[in-house]
């Protein structure tokens, strides 16, 4: 069913009981094409544009919870493409216009609102940054804009530009940056991909890898039995080093808790998304009026989905040291989600040593953004059995080339990126 | 994360005191071939379980340490001096 005004009108009129199903439930079959472990974003995006966009219909997708239980559904929102480095920028940008025409694409309205990221400065240096990185993304044809104190004074007043120590100098916008609607991304894509006849199966956990004597991927083991591959593809970011294990692979990838945290709904008080300089903490106001904001990662390996009190202390002193209000907001609930943190701090999408396995990991806290590009890219990858250009620099083995995309330099300490 | 953790030398410390350096891996000899030394670099078991790792007290003995951790529950299962 073709979602439309004329639809929400007519079902409405009929008491909302006649709605089809998003997608269907179907058991697996004995073997598909392409099999893709991982139904978070990426993995179902990258069957939505197999099946969509590169031919490839006979595609299943395995999740081992309910679609939007991982990482898709943890993430605090935000969309943007302010990276500096020449291998991440037009990737990140690519996945941005698909942002701008991803509901008419897939037909559900995800709530893309492009509402702007702004990064604030605090000193001369971080100026020069901000002004080198802005320069790197207008040479990429994407858009940045740099703002005075008196700019900033106009646009987010609640800030605290005297700050003794931090005072607010300038910010670096990208106003094409800003914030979706996390879940819907999940079920735009699920019901796309699933439309175009993809079996997006639920609740069905791969245990194990089966591989022939010549070292070719055959299947997969799961909880619901066998399910043949003729290629199989990982899309598991917070446990790809757990998956990629199955078929005897070693990562370059820890697993670690980033938490975020919203607040108890308030009437609109920041319509951007603002990041501190200091530390690191960024906010944006969801549509319910709670204030969506995080931090750094904790900073130690974890697979637990909830992180410790002293991270969450630094993140509430940085959010009141930006904005003062903020102290008297009481916080609703906050959560973790396991990140891929490589030893760069950027992603990868590629071959593996096993002729057909591909891998997707490697998101570190940047995942949401990258969606679409991640899903479009990879299922260029799978059909056409060449990288696209933008994840030309997004190789496994680059670590072992020194062809790193260190965004942060910071050198192979996953913590520190 | 353990709110607290047993430091040997200071005994129940917290957790904010303590820095987390990663995995306690061993470095491979100078000799040691180059496959060896970019594993060593680059790559991790990142277990979903038990976990040795450096951890350094910083705000106290400044002593390194291996802090044995699952991964899972965050639970601290043993704490030694490096030297130990």
């Amino acid at each position: 069913m073709r979602y439309s005004a004329f639809s929400i009108l007519k079902q409405g009129l009929s008491g909302n009981r006649h709605w089809s199903r998003a997608w269907r439930a179907p058991e697996p079959q004995p073997r598909y094409d392409v099999v893709i472990v991982g139904g978070g974003g990426h993995g179902l995006a990258t069957a939505y544009y197999l099946a969509s966009k590169f031919g490839v219909r006979n595609v299943a997708v395995l999740e081992k919870g309910y679609l939007g239980s991982g990482n898709i559904g943890r993430n605090t929102t935000i969309i943007r493409s302010n990276y500096l480095l020449p291998g991440n920028n037009p990737f990140y940008e690519i996945s941005l216009k698909l942002w701008e025409g991803l509901e008419q694409d897939f037909n559900f309205n995800s709530m893309v609102s492009q509402r702007g990221v702004l990064n604030l400065f605090h000193s001369d240096g971080q100026r020069d940054a901000a002004i080198r990185r802005g320069n790197a993304m207008r040479l990429h044809g994407v858009d940045a804009e740099l703002l005075s104190r008196d700019d900033l004074r106009k646009r987010v007043p609640m800030l605290d530009f005297d700050n003794a120590r931090f005072p607010i100098l300038g910010g670096l916008l990208q106003p094409r940056g800003g914030t979706v609607r996390h879940d819907a991304v999940a079920w735009g894509y699920a019901r796309g991909a699933d439309a175009a006849g993809v079996d997006v199966i639920q609740h069905c956990e791969v245990t194990a890898i089966r591989r022939g004597a010549q070292g070719r991927v055959e299947g997969v083991e799961t909880t619901r039995g066998f399910i043949g591959a003729g290629k199989l593809a990982l899309a598991t970011a917070g446990h790809s080093s757990q998956t990629a294990r199955m078929a005897g692979l070693r990562l370059p990838i820890e697993s670690h808790v980033l938490q975020a945290f919203v607040s108890e709904g308030l009437k609109p008080f920041i319509d951007t998304v603002v990041t501190f300089g200091v530390g690191h903490f960024y906010i944006s106001q969801s549509d319910k009026g709670g204030l969506v904001f995080g931090g750094d990662i904790d900073g130690y390996n974890s697979y637990a989905q909830r992180g410790n009190l002293a991270l969450v202390e630094h993140v509430m002193e940085a959010g009141v040291s930006m904005i003062p209000a903020l102290s008297r907001v009481k916080v609703l609930r906050s959560w973790g989600g396991v990140m891929d943190m490589t030893m760069d701090g950027s992603p990868i999408i590629d071959r593996t040593p096993i002729e057909n396995l591909y891998l997707n990991a490697g998101w570190c806290y940047g995942g949401f953004k990258a969606t679409p590009a991640s899903g479009y890219c990879f299922a260029h990858l799978i059909a056409r059995e060449e990288p696209h250009p933008v994840t030309q620099h997004m190789r496994l083995d680059r670590f072992e080339r020194g062809y790193l995309l260190d965004e942060t330099g910071r050198g192979a300490q996953p913590n520190l990126h | 994360m353990a709110s607290l953790i047993s430091c040997p030398h200071c005994g129940p410390r917290p957790r904010e005191e303590f820095s987390v350096r990663g995995a306690a891996l061993t470095r491979p000899a100078p000799e040691a071939s180059r496959a060896e030394g970019f594993a060593y670099v680059y790559l991790r078991d990142n277990p979903r379980g038990l976990l040795d790792e450096w951890w350094r007290h910083g705000s106290g003995c400044g002593r390194w340490l291996v802090v044995t951790r699952n991964t899972l529950t965050h639970e601290v299962v043993a704490v030694r001096d490096v030297g130990a």
